[in-house]
């Protein structure tokens, strides 16, 4: 029988990535929160590559690291391999990946959330969710427990009427073998969300015992690990390693052969697919001149035999498979643990959200991660800790934290998001930032901490510390610029060994720096008097130094773009009472409701006539309210 | 609103009035006209306090382009509300159209339509009642702007915008997907490869740059000035050009006292003739005033053929006049070659330019001189059906993407990483859709999926 549970300011639906920072940014910031999980065994589960980070997604991490999300930290505390791609591609690229203890980093997690104050961790699976007369949100599990909230947060993954394909069998399921929210799916629709059908997949696992490992290619860790939090203690070692093999035209002709026994050749899944994380199938299929694709063997935990085969992400059926499986170098004799499969789910067009997150029509209820046509573990806990933070704010009766693009990664995630919609599962990617030099993740605290501490996730003890460095590096700064050393042959031989004209009359430090082959790495024997500085201090400088002047050149279009992002236009504008704005962009702005002049400018069809149209609105209006 | 980025348009009617009023508008307007503009008595307009006059000049680098009144107003005494600097030159399309590229090319963004009138609206310039029209006006002509862009893109410029872009394009994409997709092979670009695809586009962007200064000889025309001392034949020059009697030619010195002008179309290229005073030191006050305005002809003229008389020796005024020509885009014609030679050929032609030989008064060397201007105005072997820059909005966001490709070469020659070159290569993307009218959005992006077979 139905019974009333619990009244909570904030709940979140669901516990991975995206509902974790969510719960945990929420609570830290004083509201009563629960989360709900349809199976507390799996906390922040990582259905598919057992890794965090990457190209900007390794940015994203240190983000919400910088604004105090949990993510990072999670990650530092359960490294088994670490590495910065991109090396020697430019600061602006370098990119932190690290392969995880998928079970340890889960456990992790679940604690975290169990001994947060003000929160709430509950197995349940939410059947219904309504809007109430008072404004409340009212949710009800399965075991018919009835709960309210100010705000709901959607954060569902892939289990949203969820469906797994592998080859020609498919059936109602979440990830990993757990059950979908089938009814919720049903609950939301009725309400009017807009749903649609998105599709995932994830490659196989194979026994570490069955795979030929000496025969492989090894990648290891870097000698010297850059932890993902700015706030990290830990000493972390690379524990284990990763293979690298290849497929062939063997490979390519089992795959080619039963290609007719692959739901997506054969039109079963409607679902839209992710173009950046295709099946083998699918490369194999469109990129037909390639003879081989690279696959990553990746250890799923230190305490278990599992590998995670990176690059083979499939659904046709298991027996096709496994066939081609055992064409690859090392993996002859490979057995299955888990098969790769196809899974299809509901999500929102995310052009129903605002920059906060919330729904445009739904007061107080919040979407957030692959719920929002998002993919990706980083992707979801940046949407996470957003939505957390505003479902807080508004709870708390405060304006809600919107990321500038010119600002952070997350900013750029969300902007595009909510602007331009995806039409397929959407992956950051360090190409979609155009302030990319200023977005770094070495810098990632410098942009984002003062906001992280102003909004109450960052302590003041942390915060002190964080301003220390920042004096630390202007004194170095200083510094650079006073330091002249004479043209003697030690700083000569230096230049010419890295290629570079050497120095004829004094020269400052600074401007040795700004030349490309010039670092403080080979200054060492004549820059005596260089203080005792934690690495990451040099770094900022020597970053600083050498890109003056492209730093300068994007600075300068975030700041001609925020004069448009600071003046805001009020989600009950009635754009079509507004003389002079075009047909589509009447339509387009009563859809998107942009909260800035500047997200305006960036809807496709809107002109820059409109958007003087626009400013010349606002004007108006202003002087009317005199 | 009163400290957004300096805009610039011209603001009296295009044609050949006698003022031309450029405007430049926003924050730095005075620093902007201070690059270009030196002031007779040494003032800078950035120290003014506003509500006064300047007289000066205008500089294209060290050449003096035209003499120039400008009026400054200081926010919010002026029609936008904006700091504001108003330069009155001599009226003349070429004229007013180098002025304002000086302008844009020192800072200033290029006005769209409406702008000025905008700015003054939400400087509070304007009242409420006048609001709604002006925003009318602005959905019109940016309606108008888009039909302009709309025929534009069906037409050769925008096809081959089109093809610079996505050669830029294609190369931001491999970049992108070399940095985004470190594990998935992708073949690092060569450093030539880079510079020949970044040089390229360069180049056509710049030829196109180049183009637009012909299209606009070949379509509004360029002023040209007769000049040299008295009767050297320059009224039978002008009268050989125009094709009949249009100066009145004597054998006794200044007859022509004041300027006669005439257009002429030489093989396509429009020169707008003036044929001037003979320049000398004279006691008659007519005449004065008349070799006085052969010298104003002179410094604002595009092209000059300086004329010299093959039967007479070089003259202190003839060297007078050499080097008032010194600089300038100059012809050195040696008229009279049916007369015995006296004169010293080779001081022309080494201070000046290679002379060309012609007899006015029979014709002879007339076809070599419409090539040689043809050749100094890039008109000769001008595709009048290639693409075209057809405004200095085009020019703008041309040079803007120059401008970041530059950049990206430099970045490149001094071995910077990848992620810089990357940068400067999307802003001449952005550049360039901005020039066809489009938005950047996911084009780079798009591109990476198209291309490469990347993802787990």
């Amino acid at each position: 029988m139905e019974y009333f549970a619990k009244d909570y300011q904030v709940i979140v639906i669901g516990a991975g990535h995206a509902g974790i920072e969510a719960g945990l940014a929420a609570a830290r910031l004083g509201c009563e929160t629960c989360v709900f999980t349809i199976n507390l065994d799996w906390v922040g589960n990582m259905a598919c590559n057992p890794s965090i980070g990457g190209t900007s997604k390794g940015h994203l991490v240190r983000e919400i690291d910088a604004l105090g999300g949990e993510m990072g930290k999670a990650a530092d505390a359960n490294t088994l391999q670490s590495r910065i791609l991109n090396l020697g591609k430019g600061p602006a690229v370098h990119s932190l990946r690290a392969q995880i203890d998928r079970r340890l980093y889960s456990d992790y997690m679940k604690h975290a959330l169990e001994i947060q104050d003000n929160l709430d961790l509950r197995q349940g699976e939410i059947i219904d969710i309504q809007k109430l007369d008072n404004g409340k949100w009212q949710l009800k599990t399965h075991l018919e427990a009835v709960y309210t909230a100010d705000c709901v947060i959607l954060a569902t993954g892939t289990f949203l009427s969820g469906k797994v394909y592998v080859g020609d069998v498919s059936y109602e399921s979440g990830p990993d073998g757990m059950f979908p929210a089938k009814k919720l799916g049903e609950a939301l629709k009725r309400i009017g969300i807009p749903t649609r059908r998105f599709k995932t997949g994830t490659p196989s696992r194979v026994n570490k015992k069955t795979v030929d490992c000496d025969a492989l290619e090894i990648q290891n860790g870097d000698e010297r690990i850059v932890p993902f939090s700015f706030d990290n203690n830990r000493n972390i070692q690379n524990k284990l390693p990763c293979y690298i093999t290849y497929t062939n035209l063997d490979t390519k002709d089992v795959i080619l052969k039963n290609l007719h026994r692959s739901p997506l050749y054969s039109g079963k899944i409607d679902g839209k697919g992710p173009r950046y994380c295709p099946s083998i199938e699918d490369k194999i299929v469109r990129f037909a001149e390639k003879e081989r694709h690279q696959i990553f063997i990746e250890p799923c935990g230190e305490h278990t035999e599992e590998m995670y085969l990176q690059g083979l992400s499939s659904s046709l059926p298991e027996d096709v498979q496994l066939k081609f499986i055992r064409t690859i170098p090392g993996l002859e004799h490979a057995e299955l643990m888990r098969t790769a499969y196809a899974i299809e789910y509901d999500c929102v067009d995310p052009l129903a959200l605002k920059a906060s997150l919330e729904f445009l029509d739904y007061d107080g209820l919040f979407g957030a991660g692959q719920f929002n046509g998002s993919s990706g573990y980083e992707e979801a806990a940046a949407q996470g800790l957003v939505a957390g933070i505003n479902a807080a704010r508004k709870v708390q009766g405060q304006k809600p934290l919107i990321l500038e693009r010119s600002g952070s990664y997350i900013g750029t995630l969300i902007d595009d998001l909510v602007t331009k919609g995806c039409s397929d599962p959407y992956r950051m990617m360090t190409s979609r930032s155009e302030y990319r030099l200023l977005l770094r993740q070495d810098n990632a605290d410098r942009r984002l901490t003062p906001i992280g501490h102003e909004i109450g996730l960052i302590d003041d003890e942390r915060y002190e510390k964080f301003l220390k460095k920042l004096d630390l590096i202007a004194a170095e700064k200083e510094r650079t610029q006073k330091t002249v050393f004479a043209p003697s042959e030690t700083l000569n031989n230096i230049l010419v060994s890295r290629e570079t004209s050497k120095a004829t009359t004094g020269v400052r430090l600074c401007d040795l720096l700004k030349r490309p082959q010039i670092g403080y790495d080979c200054l060492t024997p004549i820059d005596v008097d260089r203080p005792d500085l934690p690495y990451e201090i040099f770094e900022q400088v020597e970053i600083d130094t050498k890109y003056e002047g492209y730093i300068k050149r994007q600075q300068a279009q975030v700041d001609e773009m925020h004069r448009l992002e600071v003046q805001t236009l009020f989600d009950d504008i009635d754009y079509n009472s507004i003389l002079g704005l075009r047909l589509e962009a009447r339509e387009k702005l009563s859809k998107i409701r942009p909260h800035s002049i500047g997200q305006a400018s960036r809807i496709s069809g809107v002109s820059p006539s409109d958007i003087s149209v626009l400013l010349i609105y606002l004007e108006k209006e202003r002087r009317n309210d005199k | 609103m009163s400290d957004l980025s300096a805009i610039a348009a011209i603001s009296t009617p295009l044609g050949t009035g006698g003022v031309g009023i450029i405007r430049i508008s926003g924050k730095s307007a005075t620093e902007i006209a201070d690059r270009i503009f030196v002031s007779v008595n040494g003032k800078k307009l950035n120290a003014s306090k506003g509500y006064r006059a300047y007289f000066g000049k205008i500089y294209d680098g060290d050449s003096p382009v035209d003499e120039v009144v400008c009026l400054v107003f200081r926010a919010p005494h002026s029609y936008t509300g904006e700091d504001t600097v108003e330069i009155n030159c001599h009226g003349g399309v070429f004229l007013m159209k180098k002025i304002l590229r000086l302008v844009l090319e020192n800072g200033a963004q290029a006005a769209a339509p409406g702008e000025f009138t905008k700015r003054a609206f939400l400087n509070g310039k304007l009242d409420l009642s006048e609001a709604e029209s002006v925003m009318t006006l602005i959905s019109a002509q940016g309606e108008q702007g888009a039909n302009a862009a709309f025929n534009q893109l069906e037409g050769t410029l925008s096809r081959k915008i089109d093809k610079i872009n996505s050669s830029l394009l294609s190369l931001a994409a491999h970049i992108a997907a070399w940095v985004d997709y470190p594990d998935d092979e992708i073949e690092e670009l060569g450093e030539n490869e880079l510079y020949n695809t970044i040089n390229n586009a360069n180049l056509e962007l710049s030829a196109l740059l180049n183009n637009f200064d012909s299209g606009m000889a070949i379509t509004n025309g360029v002023e040209a000035a007769i000049v040299g001392k008295p009767n050297v034949g320059k009224s039978t020059l002008m009268n050989l050009l125009t094709g009949y009697d249009r100066s009145i030619v004597t054998e006794i010195e200044g007859t022509t006292r004041d300027v006669v002008e005439e257009t002429v179309n030489l093989n396509g290229c429009i020169l707008r003739i003036s044929d001037t005073a003979g320049m000398r030191e004279t006691g008659d006050i007519v005449e004065k005033l008349g070799v006085e305005r052969s010298r104003k002809k002179l410094e604002r003229a595009s092209i000059v053929f300086a004329v010299f008389d093959l039967s007479k020796p070089l003259s202190d005024e003839d060297r007078e006049l050499i080097n008032e020509c010194k600089g300038k885009n100059v012809i050195p014609i040696i008229n009279k070659t049916d007369l015995k030679p006296c004169l010293d050929v080779d001081y022309i032609k080494n201070t000046l330019n290679t002379p060309l030989f012609i007899s006015a008064k029979n014709g002879d060397g007339y076809d070599e001189l419409c090539d040689r201007v043809a050749n100094l105005m890039g008109t000769k072997n001008f595709d009048t059906s290639s693409a075209m820059l057809v405004n200095e909005r085009q020019r703008a966001c041309c040079q803007k993407a120059v401008n970041a490709l530059n950049d990206a070469l430099e970045a490149l020659n001094i071995g910077l990483t990848p992620d810089a070159i990357g940068v400067c290569v999307d802003d001449a993307i952005a550049a360039l859709l901005e020039l066809t009218g489009q938005k950047a959005s996911e084009a780079v992006v798009d591109e990476v999926f198209r291309q490469f077979c990347v993802g787990k």
